[in-house]
């Protein structure tokens, strides 16, 4: 095994291209498991915590350009406010420890149907920046993630960003698991509001090969508020209209059984999280705080 | 490969280490600081707990190229000389430590919670600890020990 160890983008591509295969590690929290157990011997090893530019976060018009090598941690700490439902989700990941070096770009990587920091990214329809010598794309996450630990990156290629817009209304994210704290997710549910577009973004983690959007509740929910006024007014949502955003929420979950839970267990449960997380949004909108 | 980087406050240079080991190795097995616990190699249990560049991490998800340079403080490095540091004390006064494999990686991230958190709640505190796992199941004797050693450094002990 080769160590590379770039100390800049421009190194990092050229490395990158110049070593075929080389596997890139940032907090190397999914990586260093499989190194460890002898799962994975890579011929090199892409050291991407030397990267300054991979570390850093900027605004841009009406979101944020999030770097692959910002940890949870930072994001928590540094845009906990503005991106509230990736915030939450990144709570929920692992540990303390696991957080300070963990990171979004990692989490893209593995591309695992239960990474925590996908559902925030397709509700608020984020985008991954990915990078080369070539040149530079931008692929909208539901792309990006192909399959079960497969992503769309090209061979040269490094995940160097995600952008992502600033909350525009209550977002919320919930997540099942044995225990508060390092679990992998039985199943999860991120929901975003958006209040000015009259729009609900939501998506289910771990209960399908990928995370998936749940286009027909989204709808569904956006024509009962928008119907009744709901955005103006912000009156209740019937119980009943909560109930059948849960249901076809449940519509949409594709899961397997595993030894973290039955397939009936997992559909069952996005649709109360689905129906929760919408009903906390929802209280939040209507308490007026955005 | 070499490996330098300044633990517990000096300069240490490893040799001979292989790209594909972790820091948490080299730690033990190259530098002989066995004080970081090595067990379940997957970031669970947080018994190799250690700082690097002041961030509390499990010293076997860092790659030992990637410490090159850093900052390691590891639990033999906390304490003055032949002395007990405030937390370390309070674990010992509290009866925290049982079997004791889990204790080294509680200390520090006790350590990092406090200088985050002087007076952290119960909540707080669970939280902190959620990645330092206690297979005796001394849960309730560690949370004593954390707040016992809030208590001494809010009494100018650091
Ligand atoms: C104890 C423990 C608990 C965990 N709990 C959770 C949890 O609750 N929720 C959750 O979602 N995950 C969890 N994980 C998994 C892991 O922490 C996350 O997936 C994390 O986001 C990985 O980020 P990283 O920077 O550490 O990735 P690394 O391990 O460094 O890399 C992961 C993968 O992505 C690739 N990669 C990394 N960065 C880039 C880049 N910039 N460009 C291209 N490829 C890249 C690597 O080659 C590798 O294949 C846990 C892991 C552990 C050990």
């Amino acid at each position: 095994m080769e160590f590379l160890q770039p100390d800049n983008l421009r190194e990092a591509f050229e490395m990158r291209a110049s070593h075929p295969g080389a596997a890139p590690i940032c907090g190397g929290t999914d990586i260093m498991v499989e190194l460890n157990f002898d799962h994975r011997r890579p011929e090199y090893v892409l050291d991407l915590t030397r990267v300054p530019e991979l570390a850093e976060w900027s605004r841009e018009n009406g979101g944020f350009r999030v770097g692959a090598g910002v940890s949870y941690t930072r994001i928590i700490e540094e845009l906990g406010e503005s991106l509230p439902g990736l915030a939450m989700a990144s709570r929920t990941v692992g540990s303390p420890q696991i957080r300070n070096r963990g990171t979004v770009g990692g989490n893209l990587g593995t591309a695992s149907p239960a990474g925590d920091g996908l559902p925030p990214l397709y509700a608020s329809d984020a985008e991954v920046e990915v990078a080369s010598l070539e040149g530079t794309r931008r692929i909208p996450v539901a792309e990006f993630i192909t399959g079960p630990k497969r992503n769309a990156l090209g061979d040269g290629e490094l995940i160097t960003a995600f952008h992502i817009p600033e909350a525009d209304g209550p977002q919320q994210y919930s997540k099942i698991g044995t225990r508060n704290a390092m679990v992998i997710a039985v199943c999860a549910f991120g929901l975003a509001l958006h209040p000015e577009k009259g729009k609900v973004g939501a998506c289910i983690g771990s209960a399908a090969p990928t995370p998936v959007r749940t286009k027909e509740a989204e709808e569904f929910i956006e024509g009962v508020i928008s119907e009744s006024d709901l955005w103006q007014t912000r009156r209740e949502i019937s119980g009943s209209a909560l109930r059948r955003f849960g249901d076809m929420v449940e519509m949409s979950a594709k899961p397997i059984s595993d030894v973290r839970g039955t397939a009936a267990y997992r559909t069952r449960a996005v649709g109360v999280l689905a129906r929760r997380t919408l009903s906390w949004a929802w209280d939040e909108y209507r308490g007026g705080s955005r | 490969m070499k490996l330098n980087c300044k633990i517990n406050g000096e300069f240490r240079e490893a040799e001979g280490v292989w790209e594909g080991e972790s820091l948490l190795y080299v730690l033990r097995e190259r530098l002989d600081l066995p004080g970081s616990k090595n067990a379940c190699e997957q970031g669970e249990c947080g018994s190799c707990s250690v700082y690097m560049d002041g961030t509390l991490v499990c010293s076997c998800l860092v790659l030992a190229g990637q410490a090159e340079g850093r900052d390691i403080v590891t639990v033999e490095g906390l304490a003055d000389e032949d002395e007990l540091h405030p937390v370390q004390e309070s674990f010992v006064e509290a009866g925290a430590v049982q079997c004791g494999f889990c204790t080294p990686g509680l200390i520090v991230a006790t350590h990092d919670l406090l200088e985050r958190n002087a007076e952290p709640s119960d909540a707080e505190i669970r939280e902190a600890l959620a990645g330092n796992l206690c297979r005796c199941t001394g849960y309730e004797k560690i949370l004593d020990a954390v707040k016992l050693a809030a208590g001494k450094n809010g009494k100018g002990a650091s």
